[in-house]
């Protein structure tokens, strides 16, 4: 409000009394100044000239004829080079159609006159690479398992080929360094659940553990002591603190002088009395420091009430001898390998 | 030039020019709806492949409404690569009872074409409740939910019933038995002589090692099949697919 009254009275009226006046002295010029129009317009023709190639000048682009309230269309060619590539591609799209599989029909499609087919061209490429490694995949499947790590050259192919292998089927499980996580073995320390020898770890891998499918799969289950009320709640606090007393891990030492007898009437005969464990059950060893599951109270309460049951597949109808041989090398050769 | 100009008659005629569009459509709708009735004869001929069993294809309808296959594919392709990592190359047979297929396009995790039998049950439960606990590498989102949602067969029988419909051969006895089937696939201790009589080669545990039956049993169980059906030590591939 207060803007409104400062303003001096009267500024933009002279404005627009300047230009009113202005208007007005120039009015007869302003006046003559429309532009002379004789008629509607007329369709012009294009006006371009282009040069040709060597110079000559080439006639005016043509218009189509067409015609919108006086807007014509030029009637330009495609280019040249883009044209002649077109064509290409169609006579490309012939020949294709009678060299390769194209046309599907009722039955299956046709076959084109190369014979090409997917599934030859796949059965052919693996059939190189077989070949490439036959002599080498034949020695490795056939020669005596435990000389193979007298065998340099078969050793390096083996782990190399084994890392492979590894890699593909079984880092999911086992970690892609090998060192597995709760509840997957750790392969890298030589600490074994069902025997750490190249035979042992070949027939693992052969035939897995516990696996539904493979009749001949190492085998054994611990009793679910809590949830098929085997023991009780006490007895099974009791027996967890006793293990965990036999690596010194944190335990409370009453629980665990009661849990001693526990041990020994349900426990000792697959873990031993001195909680060593069985290799020929996979009954893993309870006295050092190394846990599949975990190395707390908690977990070892769980494993004693709910039993583990960890299957591996086997892969003996997955994988070839000469590829279970390798990654039977190759983990053995990881750092835990007896 | 004559047949373009003669071309002007079929556009200032109306009539005319109906009757020929028709005509174009007609010849357009007869190229790509007649395979369509010889599909059947592009379905390679193999052993084994049955229809899922009805804990099988609620845990697939769990698969589908995760939208699994927005990062797995369910298509080895035939390559070398391929076949050596994820196992023989996907057969049309193999998904012929698949509605829709699960085929996919794109795999930001890997094909779970074969994954059936590759890990144990434990493995898929862990890994499906948290991926990077197993695989450290993993951006798989956590279904660990999947473990607490009781799923029951209410609707089992009419779930066969609709697969039936589109062609899958689920007969009589089959839907009467859904029940049944649904519950017994999941219990160790239920009788499943007639389950294995329907379903050659299914595979009956509980699945996600809890007392009740849950999605992950589903989704377990359906995972274990995948790819497991063709025994291929008796296929013959046909080169000319």
């Amino acid at each position: 409000m207060a803007d409104e009254k400062d303003k001096k009275p009267g500024d933009e009226d002279k404005l627009s009394l300047r230009r009113e006046a202005a208007d007005a002295e120039h009015a007869a010029k302003i006046a003559g100044d429309v532009p002379s129009r004789e008629g509607p317009d007329k369709p012009e023709t294009p006006k371009h000239r282009r040069k040709g190639r060597h110079g000559v000048a080439m006639n005016e682009v043509p218009s189509t004829g067409h015609e919108w309230d006086g807007i014509t269309e030029y009637d330009n060619p495609m280019p040249r080079w883009w044209l002649w590539t077109f064509y290409a591609t169609i006579v490309w799209a012939i020949g294709y159609l009678i060299a390769y599989p194209a046309i599907p029909l009722v039955n299956s499609a046709t076959q084109g006159l190369l014979g090409t087919t997917t599934r030859q061209q796949v059965a052919a490429e693996i059939e190189r690479f077989d070949q490439a490694n036959a002599e080498i995949q034949t020695r490795l499947a056939s020669v005596e398992l435990e000389q193979i790590p007298n065998d340099p050259e078969l050793v390096s192919y083996a782990t190399n080929a084994g890392g492979a292998v590894f890699r593909t089927w079984c880092a999911q499980c086992h970690g892609s360094g090998a060192a597995g996580g709760p509840g997957y073995p750790n392969l890298l320390d030589n600490d074994w659940l069902w025997g750490g020898t190249l035979e042992d770890i070949h027939l693992t891998l052969q035939h897995g553990i516990r696996d539904p499918h493979d009749p001949d799969t190492r085998y054994s289950e611990m009793p679910r002591y809590g949830r098929d009320g085997l023991l009780d709640r006490a007895q099974i606090s009791q027996v967890a603190n006793y293990v965990l007393s036999m690596s010194d891990q944190p335990h409370d030492a009453g629980l665990a002088s009661e849990g001693e007898v526990v041990y020994l009437e349900n426990c000792a005969f697959c873990h031993m009395e001195d909680g060593s464990g069985d290799q020929a059950q996979g009954a893993p060893n309870l006295a050092d420091a190394v846990w599949l599951y975990g190395g707390d109270i908690a977990t070892v309460t769980r494993i004693v009430t709910e039993g583990p049951y960890g299957v591996m597949p086997a892969w003996s109808s997955r994988l070839s001898e000469a590829e279970i041989r390798a990654v039977a090398t190759y983990v053995h050769g990881l750092g835990g390998g007896e | 030039m004559s047949i373009l100009s003669k071309h002007k008659i079929l556009e200032k005629n109306a009539s005319l020019l109906l009757v020929f569009s028709f005509l174009v459509v007609t010849i357009g709708g007869i190229v790509q709806i007649t395979p369509l009735f010889y599909l059947e004869n592009t379905i390679e001929k193999v052993e084994g492949v049955r229809p899922y069993t009805p804990l099988e294809l609620t845990g697939r309808d769990v698969y589908v409404r995760e939208g699994c296959y927005v990062c797995h594919s369910q298509m080895i392709r035939p390559m070398r690569d391929e076949v050596e990592r994820y196992g023989h190359y996907s057969l049309a047979a193999e998904s012929m009872y698949d509605h829709p297929f699960q085929w996919g396009s794109k795999r930001t995790g890997p094909d779970l074409a074969r994954v059936g039998g590759r890990y144990s049950d434990e493995w898929h439960i862990d890994h499906l409740t948290d991926p990077k606990s197993v695989v450290p590498e993993s951006i798989m989102p956590k279904y660990g939910f999947l473990k607490n949602r009781i799923i029951g067969p209410e609707h089992i029988a009419q779930r066969l019933e609709t697969d039936a419909m589109v062609g899958v051969p689920y007969t009589e006895e089959m839907i009467a038995a859904a029940v049944e089937d649904f519950r017994a696939q999941a219990n160790p201790d239920a009788d499943a002589d007639g389950l294995m009589e329907r379903y050659p080669g299914a595979q009956q545990r509980n699945f996600d090692r809890q007392p009740q039956l849950t999605e992950m049993d589903a989704l377990v169980a359906y995972l274990q099949v995948l790819g497991t059906m063709v025994d291929f030590s008796t296929f013959q591939p046909d080169d000319r697919r």
